[in-house]
């Protein structure tokens, strides 16, 4: 680790910080209903868009059709985008001529968009034309992170409101979240990547003759290199902001077209957390009590600090191996120091750790660099951070929701520790609440777990795995756990664009959105209806430094127990063998 | 007891019964899994040594006998008072009234025959066969077999005295009972059935606890399945080694699933109910229990629970021409004749402050010598005496004040002041005259109990709100309620104003807890979450309630608050513990199980356990002793301390929680060095 390292994480931690409040506190009154200064210019924007789809925004949603109402439109989204990828060939905007996607690449990709997980088992740049990335990956980044958003407030309100039944309106939650959050933030986004040198062009790949030919695997002389490129700031900037993280290119964000300099590097590691990070204000702000988000906000910070310098340090200190043969690994002006397999020259060691970290802990996945070139604990990091159930920070809407998952449990434990039926910010947690917390918390580890084992025993899923050993186990497993949280990001050195993991694949993605998306509505449907219980001296805080580590700490012993025998035979055995 | 208890353990391995508990239910069928590989392993080529399945199996066994122990030991208490009540609760003779009046014709019937609405006739001697309300008649009752009290207790018609409880024995006079209950169905079958807790449900948080330990259970069962296609994968790719045995994996999930709160759990709630019958407090149900300590508000009577019963002289105070001494002295001859503990606490005052021993009186005869007492009356008001002509006169102000009027005096100011200024601070002004002229005023006092003001305090920590309900008029009990230190009162409480009170709190969320011994007191009881009865109370008051004190004593729903406190404590604390033990288990259990395979996982094994076999030997035996390391704490409780929630969190997370991380290392280990000692490793 280098001063200069330190900094530029530092750097990063502080300009996110700053913009949680004003960010956070604009959403909170937007989803509210406040005037806001956008409000008064999109506002007959808003109302066209309810009168065209039919809706009234003032006919409020029991927990039941509000969900109805986010499957139906994500079924719509998934067939659009499914169509969309099967017919691109005789679709315009297809300069480059590609053909139509296979079946279950397509199935595996229109689920993987709607399910805000972006897993990429194709090439963007081989694969889909510039209609299919802009009016089906680009639009799915915008609509899966509403909806998250969405369900988000809904489970806010089912906080906040009391003996009530109903959690707001699913259509006007979805076109805020879009209109007076996401389009103006994106554009703003765009705008700036573009300036900073991002491709956006209607243009065909461009051919470019090399300075210093040279041959290819058959041993042909190669003299001419095809620049793919296309509408990709458009597409990156929500893929950040959504933490959606599906790259155009295939090399996501380590492609010199859609992540140029350091500067737009920093720029869309902002993006990745900026809204997970404000809707924790957002939350304070709707509950009236902003202590609560900063808590919430502070759990996700502590965890997020201690994984990234983990990760940055294993990363830093470079191949015991390598070490062991008297390689000087040592960062100094001239070098980078440390294990720079997989990683870009222009990100270096610090950016391309905490970008690991940071993708995976929001949900977003995209990448910057090689993890599976990570050392085996910095590769643990990002494989741990999906782990832990995308609560850390985690997918716009979806992260928040996770984590309030963990509260409950974490509320129930310690409140009957100090002697009292447990309740957060009022309600009551009964054995309701538990029940929908402890599906939250099982189905992801049940469904990582079991697909990974099925994958290692059987033929098809053994296939694909190119590095026996720990390091092959580590890969499937963390594709499992990519996809079972709808992260995204990939490890490589997988196979992954097979019918197994793509159908395997499409299943852990739909459980981990769609199954999660119902008892979190169903919680907040519960919790809606109950009383609030005043809070005196008996009654838990839930905001103090205490609770914050108990928290904590509950997310990591799951996490731990759930993954440890799995981590134990593959990076951590991996590590233990250097 | 023990020895039934160990009977019991076995009986309850019935897996209709283990059912009920998913996580003791897991433990069970792994151990009959791994009975079987042992058998398997005796019979011919095992998948381990059968020496080691044996042992882990054996150990998997005593893990559910001593869970079901702990729950049989729980039972067990119980059931010794419950076999005592049912000893007292044998069949007796009944003269079953025609007419309900004394002298009606009657039929000999057994006490079983008895149904609601019937009149029966019970004399000195008879034990009284079944529940009732006495409609004719007083008698002393000896009720030691309900309440363990031997001092005999007044049972008469009408008031708040009315209810008798089958199984009880008159010791006196006779009472006509109406029988309120069927056989079967009385207050000494009810109690029987509680304290056996035969009837007994899980209680709301119980459930939720129980789902959650389900939730974890299910976790480790999908990470102990998948682990067998990991370890076959593992070992494919790594050449060397063996797949993880079934008996290891089942090893492991009885050591990762929450055992040590899952077998304790229903000993928990049973110790819990055990407490309160400990403390002669009959809860009707486990989740009033629990409720008690969800209370937030606590309705308090004034009289008996923050002050002393009675109120006491504690001042004499003149008018300007009249001297003290001289007031004392008037004071004491008009209530030389009052039995009231009032009249004989302004005696008392007299001779304590100037040795007046009401001379004149006493001497027996004397009385009768031109002294005759007036007694106090409801329409008077007014009580006193009259002596040789001069008539001594007591009573409240506002009805002297006419007295004084009608005898033609004027009212000194002084006198006024006076008054207002006692009943200011709470107290009760009793003017006092001779011959219509006023001499000064009694200060009456309500005497707060000694340090209740330090338990409300404590309550305050707690969370709890306490209000004083008093039929005082709002200065005399604001004046109380400032010297209690209760957080707010309610005057001229009426049985409306009372039901209004509860409904407003519970409106607010608030949990609301009282104790009531009148009929009046039914409708409040019955809407009050955690309702405390006095076992003297009448019998509507006792069916209102959720719990019975047998004490009659109304300050224990403080104590009542803190074991519903405590139950809820231990469950979460030993939760706590039970989870956090699962990280000192991996370190003991992965690297035994892998190192076949991988030997660098051997350094995960930084216990140094001797082998594979012992490192899961240890872990399997520890987590079985601290089912029974624990049971005295589950029976007794954790210790429950009134201070902020915050603080009682870190307190026991500090205790629970890094107590159960550090615990196991420390466990297994000795376990371990004991297994290589005993060259059983």
């Amino acid at each position: 680790m280098t001063v200069n390292g330190i900094l530029q994480i530092a750097i990063y931690l502080i300009v996110l910080l700053l913009l949680v409040k004003p960010l956070g506190g604009y959403m909170a009154r937007v989803y509210q209903g406040e005037r806001t200064a956008l409000g008064r210019a999109l506002g007959p924007i808003e109302r066209l868009t309810y009168r065209l789809i039919g809706v009234n925004p003032e006919q409020e949603m029991g927990w039941k059709t509000y969900a109805v109402a986010v499957l139906v439109f994500s079924v719509f989204g998934m067939l659009f985008l499914y169509a969309l990828q099967r017919l691109q060939g005789i679709l315009p905007l297809n300069p480059e001529g590609l053909g139509d996607v296979s079946a279950d690449s397509a199935l595996n990709t229109a689920i993987s968009f709607v399910s805000n997980t972006n897993w990429q088992g194709y090439g963007g740049e081989t694969t889909m034309s510039y209609l299919t990335q802009m009016l089906g990956m680009t639009v799915q980044n915008f609509a899966s992170a509403a909806a998250g958003m969405a369900i988000l407030i809904a489970f806010i309100r089912g906080l906040v409101r009391h003996s009530t039944s109903t959690v707001g309106n699913f259509w006007v939650d979805l076109t805020r979240s879009v209109l007076y959050i996401l389009l103006p933030l994106a554009l703003v986004v765009a705008v700036m990547l573009v300036g900073l040198g991002v491709v956006q062009s209607f243009s065909p790949y461009q051919t470019a003759t090399l300075v210093q030919p040279t041959v290819d695997a058959t041993g042909n002389q190669v003299t001419e290199q095809t620049l793919a490129i296309g509408p990709a700031a458009s597409q990156i900037a929500i893929k950040q902001l959504g933490t959606n993280g599906g790259g155009f290119f295939n090399t996501n964000s380590a492609h010199p077209f859609e992540n140029p300099t350091p500067l737009t590097n920093f720029l869309e590691m902002l993006s990745i957390l900026l809204i997970p990070a404000a809707l924790c204000y957002t939350f304070g702000k709707m509950v009236n009590d902003t202590r609560q988000g900063w808590a919430l906000l502070a759990a996700m910070l502590i965890m997020l600090v201690v994984f990234g310098v983990a990760a940055y340090a294993a990363e830093g200190a470079g191949n015991p191996r390598l070490t062991a043969l008297g390689i000087d690994q040592a960062a100094t002006n001239l070098l980078p120091g440390g294990n720079m397999e997989g990683k870009e020259l222009r990100f270096g060691i610090p950016n391309s750790a905490l970008w690991a970290t940071i993708t995976t802990a929001a949900s977003n996945g995209s990448v910057n660099s090689m993890h599976d070139s990570f050392t085996p604990l910095g590769g643990l990091v990002p494989l741990v951070m999906m782990q832990f159930g995308e609560v850390v920070f985690g997918g716009v809407g979806s992260g928040l929701y996770g984590m309030l998952a963990f509260v409950i449990v974490a509320v129930f434990v310690a409140g009957l520790m100090v002697g009292r039926t447990p309740e957060y910010l009022g309600k009551k947690i009964e054995s309701y609440e538990i029940k929908m917390a402890a599906l939250l918390i099982l189905i992801m580890p049940v469904t990582v777990l079991g697909l990974t084992a099925l994958a290692v025993v059987t033929g098809p899923g053994k296939a694909s795995v190119f590095n026996p050993g720990p390091h092959g186990f580590s890969e499937v497993l963390y594709g499992f756990t990519s996809m079972g949280n709808n992260n995204g990001s990939a490890f490589t050195g997988l196979g992954a664009n097979t019918p197994f993991y793509n159908l395997f694949g499409a299943l852990a993605m739909l459980i981990a959105r769609f199954w999660l998306i119902v008892p979190t509505l169903a919680l907040a449907g519960s919790l809606v209806r109950k009383k609030r219980v005043p809070t005196t001296a008996g009654t838990l805080p839930t905001h103090t430094p205490l609770f914050i580590g108990w928290l904590i700490v509950i997310v990591l012993i799951v996490g731990a127990l759930n993954f440890l025998p799995a981590l134990a035979l593959g990076p951590i055995v991996e590590h233990l063998g250097l | 007891m023990m020895q039934r208890a160990v009977a019991d353990s076995f009986r309850k391995l019935n897996p209709r019964w283990m059912v009920r508990n998913p996580v003791m239910f897991v433990v069970e069928v792994g151990s009959l899994l791994t009975t079987a590989l042992w058998i398997q392993a005796l019979l011919g080529p095992g998948e381990a040594p059968a020496g080691f399945i044996g042992t882990v199996s054996l150990w998997l066994w005593f893990t559910v006998l001593f869970a079901n122990f702990s729950e049989a030991l729980a039972e067990g208490r119980g059931k010794a008072q419950a076999e005592a009540l049912r000893r007292t609760r044998k069949e007796t003779q009944a003269r079953k009234l025609r007419q309900p009046h004394r002298d009606a014709a009657f039929d000999m019937v057994l006490s079983s025959a008895l149904h609601q609405g019937d009149v029966f006739l019970v004399e000195g001697g008879d034990t009284i066969p079944a529940d009732g309300e006495v409609i004719q008649g007083i008698a002393s009752v000896d009720e030691s077999a309900v309440t363990g009290e031997s001092a005999p207790v007044i049972r008469e018609s009408g008031g708040d005295r009315s209810a008798v409880t089958g199984g009880t024995r008159l010791l006196s006079d006779w009472l006509i009972i109406r029988v309120t209950a069927n056989p079967g169905e009385g207050f000494l079958d009810r109690m029987i059935s509680l304290i056996e807790g035969a009837k007994r449900q899980k209680t709301p948080n119980e459930i939720a606890l129980n789902i959650l330990l389900a939730a974890f259970t299910i976790i480790f069962l999908v990470v102990c399945m998948t682990l067998l296609p990991y370890s076959i994968y593992a070992v494919e790719a790594a050449g060397q080694g063996t797949p993880v045995t079934i008996t290891v994996l089942i090893a492991l999930l009885v050591c990762l699933i929450p055992t040590t709160i899952g077998g304790l759990l229903s000993a928990i709630g049973i110790a819990g109910m055990d407490r309160m019958i400990q403390r002669n407090v009959i809860a009707m149900s486990g989740r009033a229990v629990e409720a008690a300590g969800d209370v937030d508000v606590l309705l308090l009577d004034k009289t008996g629970t923050i002050t002393l019963g009675n109120r006491q002289a504690v001042e004499f105070v003149p008018v300007r021409s009249v001297d003290v001494r001289d007031l004392a002295e008037a004071a004491q001859l008009a209530s030389l004749a009052d039995e009231t503990p009032e009249g004989r606490s302004i005696v008392v005052l007299a001779k304590e402050q100037f040795g007046l021993r009401g001379r004149t009186v006493g001497a027996g005869d004397d009385m009768h010598d031109g002294m005759h007492f007036v007694p106090f009356t409801a329409q008077t008001r007014i009580s006193g005496v009259d002596l040789n002509g001069t008539s001594i006169r007591k009573g409240a102000p506002d009805t002297m004040t006419a007295l004084i009027q009608n005898a033609g005096n004027v009212i000194p100011p002084e006198l006024r002041t006076s008054v207002d200024a006692i009943a200011r601070t709470g107290g009760t002004p009793l003017v006092v005259t001779r011959n219509g002229a006023a001499l000064g005023v009694i200060h009456l006092k309500d005497i707060v109990k000694g340090g209740i003001n330090e338990r409300f305090a404590h309550l305050r920590k707690m969370g709890i709100k306490t209000v004083m309900i008093t039929g005082d008029n709002p200065l005399t009990a604001a004046a109380i309620a400032a010297e209690a230190g209760v957080d707010d009162f309610l005057a001229q409480a009426t049985p409306e104003a009372k039901l209004k009170l509860i409904r407003e709190y519970q409106a607010g969320g608030r949990l609301v807890a009282m104790t009531g011994d009148g009929t009046n007191d039914a409708p409040a009881l019955a809407q009050a979450d955690v309702a405390v009865a006095m076992n003297t109370g009448t019998q509507p008051a006792r069916e209102a309630a959720n719990m019975i004190d047998l004490d009659s004593n109304p300050t224990k729903l403080i104590e009542i608050v803190e074991i519903g406190k405590q139950l809820l404590m231990t469950r979460g604390s030993l939760t706590t513990f039970s989870i956090s033990n699962d990280v000192a288990k991996y370190f003991a259990i992965i690297p035994a199980a892998f190192v076949s395979v991988y030997p660098a996982l051997g350094a995960l094994n930084f216990m140094h356990l001797a082998t594979p076999q012992s490192a899961i030997l240890s872990a399997v035996i520890f987590n079985a002793l601290v089912i029974i390391a624990l049971i005295p704490l589950a029976l007794r409780g954790v210790p429950y301390r009134a201070v902020g929630a915050a603080q009682l969190l870190r307190d026991n997370l500090l205790i629970y929680g890094f107590g159960g991380l550090i615990a196991p290392f420390i466990g297994i280990k000795v376990i371990d060095m004991i297994l290589v000692a005993l060259n059983l490793a």
